[in-house]
């Protein structure tokens, strides 16, 4: 019923994950033309994970031109972590490590206190202090617009000034593939190759691609707690007051996301391969960011964050 | 979803273009609600925000974004949304109907396959609709759905859906549009936008999400002139690649082959195509919007904002450029003045020769003697470049007929323009012939 002359228009037409990556891979290749000092924000997640897979074809069979940045929250999943240096040795790439316990130490933020402290919200300014240490003009990030509404008018390329700040008001225009990285000294841009992804979009390429994912992504069992309607994983990070404790329990969880211990919280799900994941997510009825605490403070949270400079 | 259809599905990018009252924001509430994409936290949100205000479900809350557009109760920006059915995944660039409506629109049309516009059934058609039409047509957006609006209103009565259909079909005929198709609809209530509408028997259309599901996109890309601007060369210096040169970037349009004998512009070299990878390893073919590495056969100078192109089959090459222009910036255009140009990946400088005219976008009529474009204002300008350009007419090739103004000292995107194919530009690119 939908292809009308079928032979030439499915011969000269790309499905949408071909589209979608061809889309990725043009903007990716830009930023390795258009900016001097390029870094890829890797979270060890599955949206930065594709798109170092994506990096890896856009240069092939040349090095990826860019290293990798973690900031790191000292609150990780252990998964995470290893999977992090496995997969920088396997694509030959540099790692570098923005600490937010180092940003602690030397007094640029201070530790949130109380049962719900969370160290998220300190990641930006480790963020921004690392951009301007090593003097990164361009940060690829791995954020998709049909994750949050602030991130709905999000460009392929974002420009932040000086102080590192998002100004949605009084965005550049972005038309055709024309990308305009232009910049005075001291801004840079947040570039976000994966802008027209859904969620969906990224499991079915993974499994398409069969790309490596940390195990956290599949259903385990796990030592776990409820707070507030969120499933969060049992970790020494957590501050649980007694009550709480009583109520650790074993569960079958896996993680649509992966942010630090403190705001990720966990699905029930028994999805253990990746097919199951797809047909899992084609029926999801909550969206993705709904998972995670650090979008529930208010109405605005991720709005307000990204203004700040958050990723 | 059966296991393997998400292989087979294909991607349409549409906008959506309506006036503050026609109920664009509610219409894409209804297609997000029907179609069964909103999430359950979505969902309940939109309740608790509906309620807060004390309204029914107003599936219009959906698409307010950020907080100063909440708080003003307005859209500031083009918004992207996305939907899926199991035969096609879709993009709506949602455009907001009011202030900086011009640069908005023109923004989200530059990448659309079809243009969704709505005209409230009450009102019949305005200047607004005019403007809409007009805009997407100059943007050369490849189908319209025209949807009217708010039939719950007008009684679901034919004979003033017939009327206002026959009025745009007029407007429409002075204007290039390939592929038009009109649909009764009410947003609020649902009729025809993804179930058909029992209220009006007389309408043996489609759908609206149907029309979207099943348009043929198939033959939107020029698939004739063989565009291939350089975006990037990869040289991996390794020791098992030490001679390797791939020229990669995105195919503009055109199917490109290996064995094929190509051009390079500018130096006006041919070699041949060695061969084409693409994200998944070698191809025979290549065709748009593939991002693919080319290797060929001679060791060539040839770096970004090159093209390879087909030797009988040559762009126009030049300075000289003619072009209809939608202005973006609160600072006027003015003849005299220097801007960056973006051109495929091409960047260099020009500067504006003239001002032929301006278009007053709600009649059409051109206005002579412009001395600048205002903000949200389009014309017809002429411009010289310091360096030549490979270039189609927008009408022809969007791909190689659009180009972007930057301006030099705020580094903004000031200017969007579509290149016209100007005698001037004929008989340079004849003499350039001539003289092979």
């Amino acid at each position: 019923m939908l292809y009308k002359d079928t032979s030439l228009m499915k011969r000269y037409n790309l499905t949408h994950l071909q589209k979608l990556e061809a889309e990725s891979i043009y903007v990716i290749r830009e930023v390795a033309a258009q900016f001097e000092r390029p870094v890829l924000l890797f979270s060890g997640g599955k949206d930065s994970i594709v798109l170092g897979h994506l990096s890896r074809k856009a240069f092939y069979p040349a090095k990826i031109p860019y290293p990798f940045l973690h900031i790191d929250t000292g609150h990780n999943f252990p998964e995470v972590l290893l999977f992090r240096d496995a997969f920088a040795k396997n694509l030959d790439i540099r790692i570098l490590v923005g600490s937010v316990q180092r940003s602690i130490d030397t007094g640029r933020v201070k530790e949130e206190t109380g049962k719900h402290a969370s160290r998220n919200y300190l990641q930006s300014i480790t963020l921004l202090d690392t951009i301007h240490e090593y003097k990164f003009d361009a940060a690829i990030g791995g954020g998709r617009r049909d994750e949050e509404k602030s991130r709905a008018k999000e460009r392929f390329f974002s420009h932040r000034n000086d102080f590192g700040q998002w100004d949605p008001k009084n965005q550049r225009p972005e038309l055709w593939d024309l990308y305009n990285g232009r910049k005075h000294h001291g801004e840079h841009f947040r570039v976000f190759p994966l802008s027209n992804w859904t969620e969906l979009d990224i499991w079915q390429y993974i499994l398409k691609e069969h790309i490596q994912i940390p195990l956290i992504y599949f259903s385990h069992t796990r030592d776990c707690i409820i707070r507030d309607g969120v499933i969060y994983a049992y970790s020494d990070y957590l501050h649980l007051d007694d009550a709480e404790k009583k109520t650790v329990q074993p569960m079958t969880v896996r993680f649509r996301t992966v942010g630090d211990m403190t705001c990720t919280g966990a699905v029930q799900s028994k999805a253990h391969t990746l097919e199951d994941i797809v047909r899992e997510v084609a029926t999801y009825r909550i969206s993705e960011r709904g998972t995670r605490a650090d979008d529930r403070r208010s109405e605005n949270s991720l709005e307000d964050r990204k203004k700040e400079g958050y990723f | 979803m059966d296991e393997k259809s998400y292989l087979d599905m294909d991607l349409l990018r549409f906008t959506t273009a309506g006036s503050v009252d026609d109920g664009k924001s509610t219409l894409i509430g209804r297609l997000l609600y029907d179609s069964k994409t909103l999430f359950e936290d979505q969902l309940e949100n939109l309740e608790r925000l509906s309620q807060q205000r004390g309204e029914e479900l107003n599936l219009a809350l959906l698409t307010d974004g950020l907080r100063a557009e909440r708080e003003q109760g307005i859209t500031i920006d083009v918004a992207y949304r996305y939907f899926a059915t199991p035969v096609r995944k879709f993009i709506i660039a949602d455009t907001p109907g009011h202030i900086q409506y011009t640069r908005n629109m023109v923004t989200g049309a530059s990448t659309a396959n079809l243009a969704l516009i709505l005209v409230d059934a009450r009102n019949g058609v305005t200047e607004q609709t005019h403007r809409h039409i007009f805009l997407a047509s100059l943007l050369q957006i490849p189908h319209f759905a025209i949807c009217i609006n708010k039939m719950d209103l007008v009684s679901y009565k034919q004979a003033i859906y017939d009327a206002i259909k026959n009025e745009i079909q007029d407007f429409i005929s002075k204007l290039a549009v390939p592929d038009i198709t009109f649909i009764p609809i009410s947003a609020l209530l649902g009729d025809n936008v993804v179930h058909a509408s029992k209220n009006m028997q007389w309408y043996h259309g489609p759908t609206l999400l149907y029309h979207l599901e099943d348009v043929h996109i198939g033959s939107d890309e020029n698939l004739v002139d063989c565009r291939f601007p350089v975006q990037f060369v990869i040289r991996p210096r390794s020791d098992t690649y030490h001679d390797y040169r791939g020229y990669a970037g995105k195919i503009a349009s055109g199917i490109f082959k290996p064995g094929d004998s190509v051009t390079i512009l500018p130096s006006g070299f041919s070699t041949t195509i060695k061969s084409i990878e693409g994200p998944q390893g070698e191809i025979t073919e290549a065709f748009p919007p593939m991002s693919v590495v080319m290797q060929l056969t001679d060791d060539l100078d040839i770096s970004r904002g090159d093209m390879l192109v087909r030797q009988h089959n040559t762009p126009f090459i030049g300075q000289n450029l003619d072009f209809m222009i939608c202005w973006m910036n609160i600072k006027p255009l003015t003849a005299g003045t220097r801007y960056i140009v973006r051109h495929t990946t091409r960047e260099t400088k020009g500067i504006i020769k003239e001002i032929q005219y301006k278009i007053d976008i709600n009649t059409l009529h051109r206005i002579p003697d412009a001395t600048k474009l205002e903000l949200n204002e389009i014309g017809r300008i002429s411009m010289r470049t310091a360096q030549p350009l490979f270039y189609d007419s927008y009408q022809h090739n969007r791909a190689t007929g659009s180009i972007i103004l930057i301006d030099e000292t705020t580094n903004e995107t000031v200017g969007a323009g579509m290149i016209r194919e100007p005698s001037a530009a004929v008989s340079e690119k004849k003499k350039k012939e001539q003289e092979k």
